[in-house]
């Protein structure tokens, strides 16, 4: 890359913008993915009894459903993730990218 | 459209093994179990077969050293997210984990979301930043702004010393499980898989390789979904009566559904945690496949559907452990005179194959496991075979300046020499206790590779000799550990339980932080001219990183 490429995508906005939106919303994303796991670590950790309670009277206890929706919520955020980075970010990637040149 | 008709082909190769189950109920009874398994063998050639045509054809498209690394950057978000998960679902995950739930019930549930929780992840922080500054290894992305020397032998050491580890564990589970499932004798599976794990690579390449893992995954997952439907038919659909059935039988009774031993220790269950999650995010053989697509938008998708595989697949063994609960631990067919399960608990889902599927079926999956493992040694060699020639010989010994058809020959050269060595350890280690084998390899990628490669990406103080110290203090620290630890301080080397100098299993906490605080420290006090050179260094790349301005695309063909 050169040095004026260089110099007006740093000085571009759109790049700020872009920056800005991409960080914020990846880390946003990974702490919310952080903290449903270590959640779920520090309940077997410390209240694993919780886990076992009997979800509506049956065997099926409260630790099934829970671990279910930990997975799905994993495939769940990827998704959000990848719809928003593939449609806005990519076009304001593009911009940034056009106006470069 | 044509996308579609793709997806309706992958469909339709889901759909195979149920053609073959209909076959297979009509073979049971007849069949007592046979010491040669002539269906799982029949199968497993026929595999074989067709994947040595695909390397073949591989083979004839593999030309430039971006073709042999990286399949030449043209597999597409889907064709990648599958080899992904390929990747990921080992024989290992497939039988150790449904192993899990058949013993223990819930702990295996909680073993696999800690294996997939670190791919979301990897997608939010890591995985555009890898495409835009990656080529063939992580290493060009750790030592982009860096000193190519330094950076790039501890690059390859840390990549070497996981696919070693990783290669051992692969390879003595195939021989054990080949003897299992098709009474063939130990040394003469290993060779077999040692054999066409240089076929696969020194000819097909990336490609191959990505192709065979493809193929795989489909009739992994395809094979699973299977045996979970069947679990499921044989209670009415209904989970409730699945888990009361399992719970009426197993001998730890309603202890099956709650948390049991393995998170009883908060650190060691942090430790592990973090050794799965950013350890995913270390591994060689699995950072490589994100230079196998086009661009950061491929890249992106490529975890989703990664994600989405490997999901379904843990819920899929987590059904299946519990099938087998209840369909292979009460019959004694399965059981020798002791009671125990034949060929042990790792055996509960090929058993359970045999039961909802009669002998046909369990030729299938046996050949399925079996090709899991030939996928995933390919893939490991081929990270290997690149950090040797792409990162030690082109970077290193020649300075970047080797020519490319020398820099192929190398890797050639080397895929075999990983063939002979993974065949020689693989017997070598026949006797030995290498259950800390994965987990060793996954807290070294952790604390080796995974600090700097992150830090290299995110942090513009980073300095050649902060990411190599560090690096190397990581590895150091999480081999020491492991070896203080009671896995192989008890386990393997027999010492007294409890005498273990380093109390917990995981490593992962502490060497990964210590190898960040290292990093750290270094870099910060480091003021040399390359160390300021270097900070300077980083807004190009981080321009690079987040537009993909100037990133190595796909070649055309």
């Amino acid at each position: 890359m050169n040095e004026d490429v260089l110099k007006r995508v740093q000085q571009n906005p759109k790049f700020a913008e872009l920056v800005h939106k991409k960080t914020t919303f990846g880390w946003t994303l990974s702490i919310v993915m952080l903290a449903i796991y270590y959640g779920f670590i520090l309940i077997l950790a410390f209240a694993p009894k919780s886990l076992g309670a009997s979800l509506s009277g049956g065997v099926t206890t409260l630790g099934m459903p829970v671990g279910v929706l930990i997975i799905l919520s994993a495939f769940v955020l990827t998704g959000i993730y990848v719809r928003r980075a593939n449609t806005e970010f990519d076009q304001l990637n593009q911009e940034i990218v056009e106006e470069s040149k | 459209m044509n996308r579609w008709l793709k997806y309706a082909g992958y469909a339709a190769l889901a759909l195979a093994p149920v053609a073959a189950f209909a076959a297979g109920d009509a073979l049971q009874g007849e069949v007592k179990k046979a010491p040669l398994n002539i269906s799982a063998i029949v199968m497993f050639f026929a595999f074989v077969a067709f994947t040595l045509g695909i390397t073949y054809w591989a083979a004839r498209r593999t030309r430039s050293a971006s073709d042999f690394y990286t399949a030449g950057g043209g597999i597409t978000g889907f064709q990648n997210g599958l080899a992904i998960a390929g990747d990921y679902m080992s024989a290992a995950s497939f039988l150790g984990i449904s192993a899990m739930v058949f013993e223990k019930g819930y702990d295996g549930l909680i073993y696999s979301i800690g294996f997939l929780v670190g791919w979301p992840v990897i997608l939010f922080l890591v995985a555009e930043r890898l495409r835009n500054l990656g080529k063939f290894t992580f290493a060009d992305v750790a030592s982009y702004r860096l000193n190519q020397t330094h950076v790039r032998i501890l690059a390859a050491t840390g990549t070497l010393v996981v696919v070693a580890l990783y290669l051992i564990a692969q390879m003595v589970g195939a021989g054990k499980l080949i003897q299992l499932l098709f009474g063939m004798n130990y040394a003469s599976a290993v060779v077999l898989v040692g054999v066409l794990m240089v076929l696969y690579v020194m000819f097909g390449g990336m490609l191959a390789t990505t192709w065979v893992q493809i193929i795989k995954a489909v009739i992994l997952l395809s094979g699973a979904s299977f045996m979970a439907f069947m679990v499921l038919a044989s209670v009415g659909f209904s989970p409730e009566a699945m888990f009361s059935k399992a719970v009426e039988v197993h001998d730890k009774h309603a202890a099956i559904m709650e948390p049991g031993q393995l998170v009883s220790n908060p650190i060691d269950a942090v430790s592990l945690g973090l050794a799965l999650m950013f350890g995913t995010a270390g591994l060689p053989h699995i950072l490589m496949r994100f230079f196998t697509v086009s661009n950061a938008k491929e890249a992106r998708k490529s975890v989703f559907f990664a994600t989405g595989f490997i999901g379904y697949f843990y819920i899929l063994t987590f059904i299946i452990g519990f099938g087998a609960i209840f369909l292979v631990g009460t019959n004694p067919e399965f059981k020798d005179a002791a009671g125990k399960l034949i060929g042990g608990n790792n055996m509960a889902a090929v058993h359970l194959a045999k039961a909802v599927g009669g002998n046909l079926f369990l030729g299938f999956i046996s050949a399925v496991a079996f090709a899991t493992i030939l996928a995933v040694v390919a893939g490991l060699a081929l990270s290997g075979a690149s950090a040797v020639s792409h990162d030690l010989y082109a970077s290193v010994i020649k300075k970047g300046k080797a020519d490319e058809a020398a820099e192929m020959r190398v890797s050639k050269i080397t895929t075999l020499v990983l063939g002979v060595i993974a065949i020689v350890l693989g017997i070598i280690f026949e006797k030995q206790n290498i259950a800390f084998m994965v987990g060793l390899a996954f807290s070294i990628a952790a604390s080796a590779n995974f600090p700097v490669l992150f830090l290299s990406m995110f942090w513009k103080g980073l300095t050649t000799r902060g990411a190599v110290v560090g690096g190397f203090v990581g590895l150091f620290s999480a081999v020491l550990l492991i070896v203080l630890g009671p896995a192989v301080w008890v386990d393997v080397m027999g010492n007294a339980k409890g005498s273990a100098p380093f109390a917990y299993k995981n490593p992962a906490l502490f060497s990964m932080t210590l190898a960040f605080v290292t990093t750290w420290l270094v870099s910060v006090m480091d003021n040399s001219k390359q160390a300021q050179e270097e900070r300077k260094l980083f807004d190009a790349q981080f321009v690079r990183a987040m537009t993909g301005i100037g990133a190595a695309g796909a070649s055309k063909h």
